[in-house]
C-alpha cells in the first residue's frame, strides 16, 4: 500500500511537513554536496562538522543538510547557516570548531571566514546579499540550496508534487498542453523547439508513447543539468509525470551519463521513494493513471545527445543518429511516438503548472520565455551556475554576476553553445542572451555553456580543440562529418604547429560550409561553427600564426617563447625557485635571465610572476 | 602474457538478473562488469551472447562505440583528466603533461605495475572547479601541477584495497 493514496493525503502530508519545519530544530546548516564542492572536499568538512557537533552535544539542536549545488562553485565547499543565511565559502575541516562555537552556539560571526567580494572587496555576511546571487532570478535552481536531494519529504515540504496533483485532478491533458504552449516554454537543450507543440504532436500519434529525459549533457563546459539532477531530482521527475499525463504515456526513461555517478545515485533514490509514496507506478494518487520511469546510463558518446542517436542507444545499440524524415515524436524509441526533453526543460514544467502560464510568460523576451541557467566558467572571477531571465546581457552575466576577468587580464571572447556554438567577441557583449539573439552573430545559446576566454586564450587553439573533440565524437556514418572534420583538424593542427600556409583560412571556410550543408545530423551541421566564428572575429590571430609564425596568446608552443623583461623584473626569485628546468638564473633584486635552451615552455614562471615581467614573444 | 582472469560467473549472472536479462541494458551490464574488473574481459562475451540472446557483433559494436567500455585490462585506478572547454582554457594540458611525467605513461596507457591508467576524458561537469581530474569515482578540483601529483602520491601510498 502506497503511503499517499489520494490527493488529500498528499496535501495533509504537505501541511504536516510544513508545520514540522516551522517548529523544528532552531539551526540549520546547509552544506553543499554537489559535484563542484565535492571536488573541493565537502565529505571531510561534513565529517568534521558532525564530530564537532557531537563533541559539543549539539547534534539534537542542529540540523545538518547535505544539499545539491548552490551554484557558486568557485567558492566551494559552501556552507550556509540558517535561519540567518550566513554564508561561509571555502570551508575546511579545521574551521568547524570555530563555526560551531561562535556562529552556531552564540550567533556570532567568524570574521576570518566571511565572504569577501573579489570586486568591491567588501565583506558580505548573508548569502542573498552577495552580488553573484543577488542579480539572479533562481526560479528553477533556487530550491537546490534548501533541500536534501535524497529526501522526498524536503521536496514535498516546498510544495513538491502539487503541480502533478493539479494536472491529474484539476486539468485535462489538453489543458496541460495548452498551458505549456501558452507559457512559451522552449527546449533548454539547445534546439529551442516549443515544448507544448512537441507534446501535442506526440499525443496525436498512435501507439505506445514514451516520455524521455535527455540527461546526456555532453557540451563541454556545461553542467547545469548535472546539478539539477543531483540537487533536485524530484523537480525533473514531477515535470516528466506531468508530461506523461499530457501526452498519454505510461513509460518514462531518463538517459543519463554514466560519468555523473552522483546524479544516477540521487535519481535512483528519488525514483524508489516516489514508488514507495505512490507518486510513480500504478494508479498514481488514486487517479487511475499509471506511469513509471527507468534509468538508462549512457556510455560517454557526445552524439547520443541527438534525439535519434539517444533512442538507438536506449534500445541497446550503438548510438548512431538517423535521418529525420520521420520525427521521433511520430516514431522514435521502439517505433513508438517518443517525446524527448532535456533535464532543465522538465524542471520548468511544475513551476509553469503551479504559477500559471501568464506568470511564466512575463519573464524573458518576446520569443524566449522564462529563465535560463548558464554555466559561467573559464577565465571569470565568480565561476558557477547562474540563473537569469532570458534576454539578460552577456555583459551583465560576465561582469556584474561573474565579477569580470581575474588577474586584471583582458576579456577576449565568450564561447557559447558548446561545440555547436561560436566565440563572441567584446563588441557584442551587450547582446541579450536568448534563443534568437546569439545566432545573429554566428553562435547559439545552446544548452547554456558560457566559457569566458581572456588574452591568454589562443582562438586558433580553441577552434582546433573543438574540432579535435568532434573528430573523436563523430559517429562516422556520413562522409562530410567524418572526413570533413578530420581535414579541417589537420589544417588547424598544422597552423598551430607553425606549418600553416596561405590559403588555409579560405580552405577552412570552404570545408566548413560543405560540412554544414551536407552532414547527416546536428553534430556535423554545427561542427564548423567554432572555426568559422573564430575566423570571422579573430582572423588576425590566424594570420599571425600563418604569416608571422607567432602565437600572440602564448599557447601554441612552437610559435612563441617566454622572455624576461629586464625593466619590469624585480629580481624576486619566485619564478626561478619554481622553474622545474632550472632555466632561470639571476641574483636577488637583479633582473633574471632565462636560458632558452633549457626552457620547456611549461608556463609556470608566467603564472607565478606577480609583476608581469615574464613576457610572450 | 596476461595473467588469466578468474571470472565469477555468479556475479555476472547477478548483474544480468538485475536488469531482468533485458538486452536493451547491454551497455549498462557491461558498465557494471567493468566496475568489477575495470574492463570487460573478452571471455565474458560468449556468456553475454548466451544469456541475452544478442549477436557477438552487437556486443563488439557497443563495446567499441562507447568510451566507458574497454576490452583491454586497465589499472586499478583510472585517472581521468578532464579536457572539457573550461578545464582546457584553465590549463588541463599542463595537468595532463604533469601526470604523464609523474606516471611515466602516455595518455591511454597503463603503468607497468597495473596501478594506474591515464585517460583524457571529455567534460565531466565540474567546470567551475577546473582543471579537474577523477580517480575512479572521486573528483579532485582546482588543481595545478603540484596538486595533481599529490593526488597520485596519495593513491600510491594507499593499501591495495583502500579507497580515497
Amino acid at each position: 500500500m502506497a503511503i499517499l493514496s489520494n490527493r488529500e493525503s498528499l496535501e495533509k502530508f504537505q501541511d504536516k511537513l510544513k508545520s514540522a519545519k516551522s517548529h523544528g530544530k532552531k539551526k540549520l546548516v546547509s552544506l553543499c554536496a554537489g559535484s563542484g564542492c565535492g571536488a573541493y572536499g565537502t565529505a571531510k568538512v561534513h565529517q568534521a562538522l558532525m564530530e564537532e557537533l557531537a563533541l559539543q552535544n549539539l547534534t539534537e539542536d542542529v540540523e545538518v543538510k547535505l544539499t545539491g549545488c548552490h551554484g557558486f562553485c568557485e567558492k566551494g565547499p559552501i556552507m550556509v547557516v540558517h535561519p540567518q543565511g550566513i554564508f561561509y565559502p571555502q570551508v575546511k575541516p579545521e574551521h568547524m570548531s570555530e563555526i560551531v562555537e561562535k556562529t552556531i552556539k552564540n550567533d556570532e560571526l567568524v570574521q576570518s571566514l566571511i565572504f569577501k567580494d573579489p570586486v568591491s572587496k567588501a565583506k558580505i555576511t548573508l548569502e542573498h546579499d552577495i552580488p553573484f546571487y543577488k542579480l539572479q532570478q533562481r526560479i528553477i535552481f533556487g530550491n537546490n540550496g534548501l533541500i536534501d536531494p535524497t529526501s522526498i519529504d524536503d521536496y514535498i515540504a516546498v510544495g513538491g508534487y502539487s503541480a502533478m496533483a493539479k494536472s491529474l485532478f484539476d486539468m485535462t491533458p489538453e489543458k496541460v498542453i495548452a498551458e505549456i504552449k501558452k507559457s512559451g516554454l522552449r527546449g533548454r537543450g539547445g534546439g529551442g523547439f516549443p515544448t507544448g507543440i512537441k507534446w501535442d504532436t506526440c499525443r496525436k500519434h498512435h501507439g505506445i508513447r514514451y516520455v524521455i529525459c535527455n540527461a546526456d549533457e555532453g557540451d563541454p563546459g556545461a553542467y547545469m543539468d548535472r546539478s539539477l539532477l543531483e540537487g533536485n531530482p524530484h523537480s525533473v521527475i514531477e515535470g516528466m509525470i506531468i508530461g506523461a499525463i499530457a501526452i498519454g504515456s505510461h513509460d518514462g526513461y531518463v538517459y543519463v551519463r554514466h560519468e555523473y555517478p552522483l546524479a544516477v545515485t540521487n535519481l535512483t533514490i528519488a525514483l524508489d521513494k516516489c514508488r514507495e509514496y505512490g507518486l510513480l507506478g500504478k494508479n498514481i494518487l488514486g487517479s487511475g493513471f499509471d506511469f513509471d520511469i527507468n534509468i538508462s546510463r549512457g556510455g560517454g558518446a557526445f552524439v547520443c545527445g541527438e534525439s535519434t542517436a539517444l533512442m538507438a542507444s536506449l534500445e541497446g545499440n550503438p548510438g548512431r543518429p538517423r535521418a529525420k524524415y520521420v520525427h521521433t515524436v511520430e516514431k522514435g524509441f521502439k517505433e513508438g511516438p517518443s517525446n524527448l526533453n532535456n533535464v532543465e526543460t522538465w524542471a520548468n514544467v511544475p513551476i509553469i503548472i503551479n504559477k500559471g502560464a501568464d506568470w511564466y510568460a512575463a519573464i524573458g523576451t518576446k520569443h524566449s520565455k522564462g529563465t535560463k541557467i548558464f554555466s559561467l566558467v573559464g577565465k571569470v572571477v565568480n565561476t558557477g551556475l547562474v540563473e537569469v531571465p532570458m534576454g539578460t546581457s552577456l555583459r551583465k552575466i560576465i561582469y556584474d554576476i561573474g565579477g569580470g576577468i581575474p588577474r586584471k587580464k583582458k576579456f577576449k571572447a565568450v564561447q557559447t553553445g558548446g561545440p555547436s556554438g561560436g566565440c563572441i567577441p567584446e563588441q557584442f557583449l551587450d547582446l541579450g542572451v536568448d534563443f534568437d539573439e546569439l545566432s545573429k552573430v554566428g553562435s547559439i545559446m545552446g544548452s547554456g555553456g558560457m566559457i569566458v576566454m581572456d588574452q591568454d586564450t589562443c582562438m586558433v587553439d580553441v577552434a582546433r580543440y573543438f574540432l579535435d573533440f568532434l573528430k573523436e565524437e563523430s559517429c562516422g556514418q556520413c562522409n562530410p562529418c567524418r572526413e570533413g572534420i578530420k581535414q579541417m583538424l589537420d589544417i588547424l593542427t598544422n597552423i598551430c604547429q607553425g606549418n600553416g600556409k596561405e590559403g588555409d583560412i579560405e580552405l577552412l571556410e570552404e570545408l566548413g560550409v560543405m560540412i554544414q550543408r551536407f552532414s547527416l545530423c546536428g553534430l556535423g551541421t554545427s561542427a564548423p561553427n567554432p572555426v568559422l566564428t573564430t575566423i570571422l572575429y579573430f582572423r588576425n590571430e590566424y594570420e599571425a600564426h600563418i604569416r608571422d609564425k607567432k602565437c600572440p596568446a602564448g599557447v601554441c608552443k612552437p610559435l612563441f617563447y617566454y622572455d624576461i623583461d629586464p625593466e619590469t623584473c624585480t629580481g624576486c626569485r619566485s619564478c626561478a625557485k619554481k622553474c622545474p628546468q632550472e632555466a632561470i638564473t639571476g641574483d636577488k633584486k637583479k633582473p633574471h635571465q632565462l636560458d632558452q635552451s633549457k626552457c620547456i615552455k611549461c608556463g609556470i614562471c608566467y603564472d607565478t610572476c606577480k609583476f608581469d615581467a615574464i613576457v610572450i614573444r | 602474457m596476461e595473467p588469466a582472469i578468474q571470472i565469477d560467473l555468479k556475479k555476472i549472472d547477478d548483474i544480468i538478473a538485475h536488469y531482468h536479462g533485458n538486452k536493451e541494458a547491454l551497455l549498462m551490464i557491461m558498465q557494471d562488469i567493468s566496475d568489477i574488473y575495470n574492463h570487460v574481459p573478452p571471455v565474458i562475451i560468449p556468456i553475454l551472447v548466451d544469456r541475452l540472446g544478442v549477436k557477438k557483433s552487437l556486443i563488439y559494436g557497443v563495446a567499441t562505440f562507447y568510451k566507458t567500455i574497454s576490452l583491454e585490462p586497465r589499472g586499478k585506478y583510472i585517472v581521468s583528466v578532464c579536457t572539457g572547454t573550461a578545464c582546457h582554457v584553465r590549463g588541463a594540458e599542463k595537468i595532463a603533461d604533469a601526470l604523464q611525467q609523474k606516471l611515466g605513461v602516455q595518455e591511454g596507457q597503463t603503468t607497468s605495475d597495473r596501478l594506474f591508467t591515464l585517460k583524457a576524458v571529455r567534460c565531466i561537469g565540474c567546470c567551475a572547479s577546473g582543471p579537474v581530474i577523477t580517480v575512479n569515482k572521486e573528483t579532485y578540483g582546482g588543481l595545478d601541477r603540484t596538486a595533481a601529483e599529490k593526488v597520485i602520491d596519495n593513491y600510491k601510498q594507499m593499501p591495495l584495497n583502500g579507497t580515497a
